[in-house]
């Protein structure tokens, strides 16, 4: 097993010593009747103070499994934390015991789910909902506690809030059952919110008023954000830095504009370019060949091997480790350097 | 809901004619001669004979003289009026006496269906594959194999007659403790079907993405439990016991049979014996009424309990 080697730099140091939340070489593993899956290998990433971070991958890269081990929420059994830190101000989340991790939650760091309609409770009104959070957490009375709920969809723009609060989840569109959503883990002003996947329901012209509502709401309440999603036109107006997750590990990090500019990781690269185009007429979509793989059989060395267009004997035998590009970035790949230049052109 | 209610309503209706002219078809039109039959063995004087197609209007043959006494009895039972059976006696007067009895009976099952089912059900749902909830499976998969007419007489030799912990039976006018018994043979059966539904029904909503919501919210879990996955996963049971209560209302045959409880299913099931066909045909018309009510109430309690439903 490797250990990743995320060197602080620069662009990535955070004001006051440590940084706000920081993940060290977290491993976690879903134990089934198969066999054992290694879903997160080792990822690393750290937030500071009011900065956007995008966690991009495809479905089954760990993305969302890495956020609900953050929020303490992963389902034990299957899921297990093997091995890691997740500091929070400096303090090991993983360390503590349910009751101060139960704290933490909606407190300090708050999620937001894919598919709001699920995520929330059929049977109770949205405005019981978001006030439950404030009676049981912060003990504000039913009647405060209502008023609040109230500014608070006021706040996610919802039109007529103090009329639509006894509604039902099922009442409301899909684009306003995410801003209840977001309503509701906006309760408790967290310091940090992880979205996980916020408009992947959502037809696109709602996908970008849900998304500019968050960064809004990020810049009003000076949270940091975690936003995980598999589109990468989604990433681009609103993160600060990316990172792209592969095989349960961190393959790329890299500020959005050079990351955009010149991918330094096939895989990013292949991403980038499997992107259709509006000015190049009849193009053919490129794709990234073959399937993610099997998590309970990982390829040796590089997991990306078996679909890399640079693969070399190197990359069968030996996992790379991050390599660090200069400018905070990061590329866990033999060829980093290849490919960036590569992609530079 | 209101219109929803009113058009069952009148459903209702139709249902109400459609059952109780099949009960009726198949009670007499198989009938050959219903006056010998009503006199059994014993000769029938020409007196009797014309003084009784008089009464029953016997008078018309064939499906046109068959409607004819059907529309006869239906006049009758919108006044409140069930007739007579064979044996004289006033069939709403038996069924004033047999159906308290019924009712108090199908009140005891549905009470053990509830406190042991049910609670048993959470319990097996949230401990999942642990010992309980493999034991409460073997048993109510034991239960759910045994039919009533071997688990009556089973529980009644043992727990009645061998060990005489209960009144083997109970007679006219029982008590609550010599209904005992038979009401937790009666209820044994839902509760099984009882304890198999809530325990599915909560694990289901266990791993439902609500659940990861209150979590992520900070809520201790017993709140998750009882306020969210709970009013949940009881949606389900309550409605099956709500149709659960209407059967056992119309009354359990075999179980007040063996234990010899003058409730409806014992009225019935004797007049099914003696040929009784005004006895069996009042009886089994109030019964679809019953059915019927209970029905509509599951189904406005479902759209109570669930804001997603909505009838139109």
């Amino acid at each position: 097993m490797t250990h990743s080697t995320v060197e602080p730099t620069p662009a990535s140091a955070t004001p006051e010593g440590g940084h706000l939340l920081e993940l060290r070489d977290l491993h976690v593993e879903f134990r089934t009747n198969e066999g054992v899956a290694q879903v997160i290998n080792g990822v690393s990433y750290h937030l500071d103070a009011g900065e956007t971070l995008a966690v991009l991958g495809e479905s089954g890269s760990g993305k969302s499994v890495t956020a609900q081990a953050i929020m303490g929420i992963l389902d034990t059994p299957p899921a297990f934390v093997r091995s890691g830190q997740i500091l929070y101000r400096g303090q090991d989340l993983l360390t503590q015991s349910e009751e101060q991790r139960r704290q933490v939650r909606g407190q300090e760091i708050a999620m937001i789910f894919q598919d709001a309609l699920s995520a929330l409770n059929p049977v109770f009104p949205v405005g019981w909902q978001i006030g439950e959070t404030l009676r049981q957490r912060a003990g504000m009375s039913r009647a405060d506690a209502r008023r609040r709920a109230i500014e608070l969809m006021d706040l996610v723009k919802i039109p007529g809030a103090a009329k639509r609060i006894g509604d039902y989840p099922h009442q409301f569109s899909g684009g306003m059952r995410q801003r209840v959503m977001i309503a509701m883990a906006l309760a408790l002003e967290p310091k940090v919110l992880i979205a996980d996947e916020p408009t992947t329901a959502l037809d696109v012209t709602v996908q970008a008023q849900i998304m500019d509502l968050l960064a809004d709401l990020r810049r009003e309440l000076n949270m940091a954000m975690i936003l995980i999603t598999h589109d990468l036109g989604v990433v681009a107006g609103v993160a600060d830095r990316i990172a792209v997750m592969y095989a349960g590990r961190i393959v790329e990090h890299a500020d959005v504009r050079s990351l955009y500019k010149a991918p330094a990781h096939p895989y990013t690269k292949g991403l980038l370019e499997s992107i259709p185009r509006l000015d190049v007429r009849g193009q053919e979509l490129s794709t990234i060949k073959g399937l993610p793989p099997n998590l309970m059989h990982i390829p040796s060395g590089c997991p990306f091997h078996p679909r890399c267009p640079y693969v070399q004997q190197v990359c069968v035998d030996v996992v790379p480790h991050d390599l660090v590009l200069g400018d905070g970035r990061t590329s866990a790949c033999h060829f980093a350097q290849e490919v960036r230049d590569d992609s530079a052109h | 809901m209101f219109r929803y209610i009113l058009r069952r309503l009148l459903q209702m209706v139709l249902a109400f004619f459609g059952t109780t002219l099949i009960v009726y078809a198949l009670t007499f039109a198989g009938q050959g001669d219903p006056i010998q039959a009503l006199a059994g063995e014993r000769p029938v004087t020409p007196a009797q004979r014309a003084y009784l197609t008089e009464k029953y209007h016997l008078d018309a043959t064939g499906v046109g003289g068959f409607f004819y006494r059907y529309v006869d009895y239906v006049k009758n039972l919108l006044q409140g009026n069930l007739g007579e059976s064979l044996t004289g006696r006033n069939i709403g007067d038996i069924l004033q006496q047999a159906w308290p009895v019924t009712v108090r009976l199908a009140l005891i099952a549905l009470a053990v269906a509830i406190i042991f089912g049910v609670s048993a059900g959470v319990i097996a749902g949230i401990r999942r594959a642990s010992i309980f909830d493999n034991s409460t499976l073997v048993l109510t998969l034991l239960v759910l194999g045994i039919p009533t007419i071997v688990l009556a007489p089973l529980a009644q030799f043992f727990l009645g007659v061998k060990w005489q912990l209960f009144p083997p039976t109970a007679g006219s006018d029982p008590t609550f403790y010599a209904l005992l018994l038979p009401g937790i043979v009666l209820g044994s059966l839902s509760l099984a079907t009882a304890l198999r539904l809530t325990r599915a029904s909560v694990a289901e909503n266990l791993r439902a993405d609500y659940v990861r919501t209150a979590r992520s919210k900070g809520l201790v879990k017993r709140r998750i439990v009882i306020v969210h996955v709970l009013r949940n996963s009881l949606i389900p049971v309550v409605t099956f016991l709500g149709v659960e209560l209407g059967n056992l209302m119309s009354g359990a045959i075999i179980t007040e049979g063996v234990f010899n409880i003058p409730g409806v299913g014992f009225n019935l099931f004797r007049g099914i014996r003696t040929e009784d066909g005004p006895l069996v045909v009042g009886i089994v018309s109030v019964l679809v009424v019953v059915y019927l009510v209970s029905n509509l109430v599951v189904d406005v309690l479902y759209a109570v309990l669930d804001p997603r439903i909505r009838y139109e």
